[in-house]
């Protein structure tokens, strides 16, 4: 034990771990019982096997990873998750990052206002704002698409329901919010006097972006985008919403799985798969971030 | 305190006739308050000006419209006879130092200073000549790849002083630039900063609030408050004959005692126990006159005007005395040169040479 925990007072024959492990015990149980202990079970009961006359038998198998494996349909799922999460990441930093700049340069009581408008989103629930997207391009009854065709500019809806195109803009809508927070917590710290002296020693409106303001927001921009790709690639209620069942990522692939195939096994690897992959780029991602950053912002 | 030398070449008091930077009526009112009010100044080519008075006097607002990110309510800026106002803080060729020093963390400190001249198209081989010059300037070559963040203040105040100064800038701006260091290094960037600037001779002007800095530093200060200009003069000047009162009271401390007029054969005089102050002819006529005089201009005497010392305080260089007056609260500074000084509670006579001492009427602000 360290020499302050010496110092501490302690009552006469506790052990001086003791205290820290009764103080840390409730958290302790609750991380335990309700991750550990459900995300162990979905592991275990990813090895089962499953057949519909029987259900889940007791023994382990691999069967459903090489199913994952072998069959290119859920290579394709992946892909697909991926590829959406890709997009959004890219769009949100390209709509957020400039989004939060032009906020925070703007005016006392335009400021709060914009602010509010764009976090505002986050306190209506993610179905409501997806059932939006629906209501506006959903098919030939979408108020747009309807509004388009009546005046005659379109023939056909614009194809945006079950379209990856529609669950990136959806999910572009959903996760823009989350970019500008991280990006507005990097730009409370800049020094705006640095643009002055950026300009002051000749540099142009768009040289002090790029090469004063832009690189100092980067860790902003690469924490935001990694906040929004995890949460993209697990996303849910948009894609199943806007996707349904034609057009499947992992999340909404894993749910049909679990409650309408009812091959629980087979959605436990899925389930497992998806979080290990996006654990593993966001870690990795990270790991990158840092090293690139830690001798410039220490 | 930094010795001074000389002060000649320099157009002294009076405004040099074809002033190299002239600020002419300039402005700045916001819808609630003047900032800076009718601002007239010339600066000479290689001059070291101050300008110098308490948080909201306009000066760093006049600093901001010289350097282009305010604008002007009125007035005019001119740089050797063109006007600044309508040009482009990135095309005015000013080198600013700011007080937080606003260096680019994401450079290392060659770069920090290069950026200039990469704005410049300054070819590579001379950019990098001129960047190993200006860092060895300022006595940092040592430490040319080192990002800010693991700088000490000091450090990052010379990066941020040889930046300015490598795009060789007309005019040289200085906004607190040492308010931000511990008092001895303080000390020590002012000598070098003086040193630095006498060498290479450009035009400097300095916004401070630390009377100190603008008398070690300036070739003239501008004192200013509430917008205005109080006084414009050199150092010695300024500190000895204050215009106003503000200035006699910004700049150290200062006496003001009620003296009595007294028509002798020597004509009128303020008296002052037994110290007699000559009075100019107009004040001749007033009852009593305020009079002021500096703590270190005081000195005890076997006679003069009596004083009870209250209390007396060692600051190491100097004592500092504080007594009771018939005329008023009396600061007393005596250099510590060994000899014995009276002590609390004594009576004592204070003194001083009537060249010392400023009178003004008891009413009324001006001198």
């Amino acid at each position: 034990m360290s020499a302050l925990a010496d110092t501490a007072p302690r009552r006469a024959g506790m052990p001086g771990w003791l205290a820290p492990a009764l103080m840390l015990l409730p958290a302790m149980l609750l991380v335990v019982g309700v991750v550990l202990v459900p995300l162990a079970l979905t592991a275990l009961l990813s090895f089962h096997s499953f057949s519909s006359s029987t259900g889940i038998s007791a023994g382990y198998a691999l069967e459903n990873w090489a199913e994952i494996a072998g069959d290119p349909y859920y290579a394709e799922m992946f892909l697909r998750t991926f590829r959406i999460a890709g997009v959004v990441t890219l769009a949100c930093c390209l709509i957020g990052a400039p989004e939060a700049y032009i906020i925070h340069r703007m005016r006392a009581p335009w400021k709060g206002i914009f602010l509010v408008v764009t976090l505002g989103p986050l306190l209506i629930s993610v179905v409501a704002r997806t059932l939006g997207w629906a209501l506006l391009f959903g098919g030939r009854n979408g108020v747009v698409n309807k509004a388009l065709m009546d005046l005659g500019i379109l023939s056909q809806p614009i194809p945006f329901m079950f379209t990856e195109g529609g669950v990136m803009v959806a999910l572009t809508h959903v996760m823009v919010p989350f970019m500008v927070l991280s990006v507005w917590a990097v730009l409370q710290r800049l020094d705006p006097r640095a643009e002055n002296a950026a300009a002051s020693l000749g540099a142009s409106q768009f040289t002090v972006l790029t090469r004063i303001v832009l690189p100092q927001v980067m860790p902003g921009i690469l924490s935001g985008a990694i906040i929004v790709f995890a949460l993209s690639a697990s996303a849910f209620a948009t894609p199943a919403i806007i996707g349904g069942r034609r057009l499947k990522v992992a999340a909404t692939l894993a749910y049909d799985e679990f409650l309408n195939t009812l091959n629980w096994p087979l959605g436990a690897a899925v389930a497992l798969l998806l979080l290990v992959a996006i654990a593993a780029i966001v870690i990795g991602c990270n790991a990158l971030v840092e090293r690139h950053y830690s001798k410039v912002f220490q | 305190m930094l010795a001074r030398s000389s002060t000649s070449g320099i157009a002294p008091m009076t405004d040099p006739a074809p002033a190299f930077l002239a600020l002419d009526g300039l402005s700045k009112r916001y819808a609630d308050h003047v900032a800076v009010d009718a601002l007239t100044l010339g600066v000479a080519q290689g001059e070291f000006i101050s300008l110098l008075g308490p948080s909201g006097c306009g000066k760093t607002t006049t600093l901001q419209m010289i350097a282009g990110f305010t604008e002007p309510s009125g007035g005019a800026i001119r740089l050797e006879g063109r006007d600044l106002v309508a040009v482009k803080p990135a095309r005015r060729g000013l080198g600013i130092v700011f007080q937080s020093y606003a260096l680019f963390p994401h450079m290392t400190a060659a770069e920090n200073v290069a950026f200039g001249l990469e704005m410049q198209r300054v070819p590579k081989a001379e950019r990098a000549r001129r960047v190993t010059d200006a860092l060895a300037l300022v006595g940092l070559s040592a430490l040319a790849e080192r990002y800010p963040r693991r700088m000490s203040g000091g450090q990052q105040q010379r990066v941020a002083l040889a930046r300015a100064l490598v795009i060789q800038p007309r005019i040289l701006l200085l906004d607190e630039p040492l308010s931000n260091l511990d008092a001895k290094l303080r000390e020590e960037m002012q000598i070098e900063l003086r040193q630095i600037q006498r060498r290479i001779g450009t035009t400097t002007i300095l916004v401070t609030h630390d009377q100190h800095e603008a008398m070690a530093l300036s070739d003239r200060i501008v004192v200013m408050n509430a917008g205005k200009v109080e006084q414009i003069g050199r150092p010695q000047d300024v500190y000895e004959r204050p215009a106003t009162p503000f200035v006699a009271s910004f700049l150290g401390k200062t006496n003001v005692f009620e003296a009595l007029v007294e028509r002798g054969a020597d004509g009128a005089a303020a008296v002052l126990g037994t110290v007699r102050c000559p009075c100019p002819p107009h004040l001749a006529g007033a009852g009593h006159v305020l009079l002021t005089v500096r703590p270190e201009k005081i000195a005890f005497a076997d006679e003069g005007l009596a004083c009870r010392i209250v209390s007396r305080v060692f600051q190491g260089t100097y004592w500092l005395f504080i007594g009771e007056t018939p005329a008023g609260v009396a600061t007393i500074v005596c250099q510590n040169d060994g000899a014995a000084q009276p002590g609390e509670g004594e009576s004592v006579h204070l003194t001083w040479r009537a060249d010392d001492a400023a009178l003004r009427p008891l009413s009324g602000a001006g001198a």
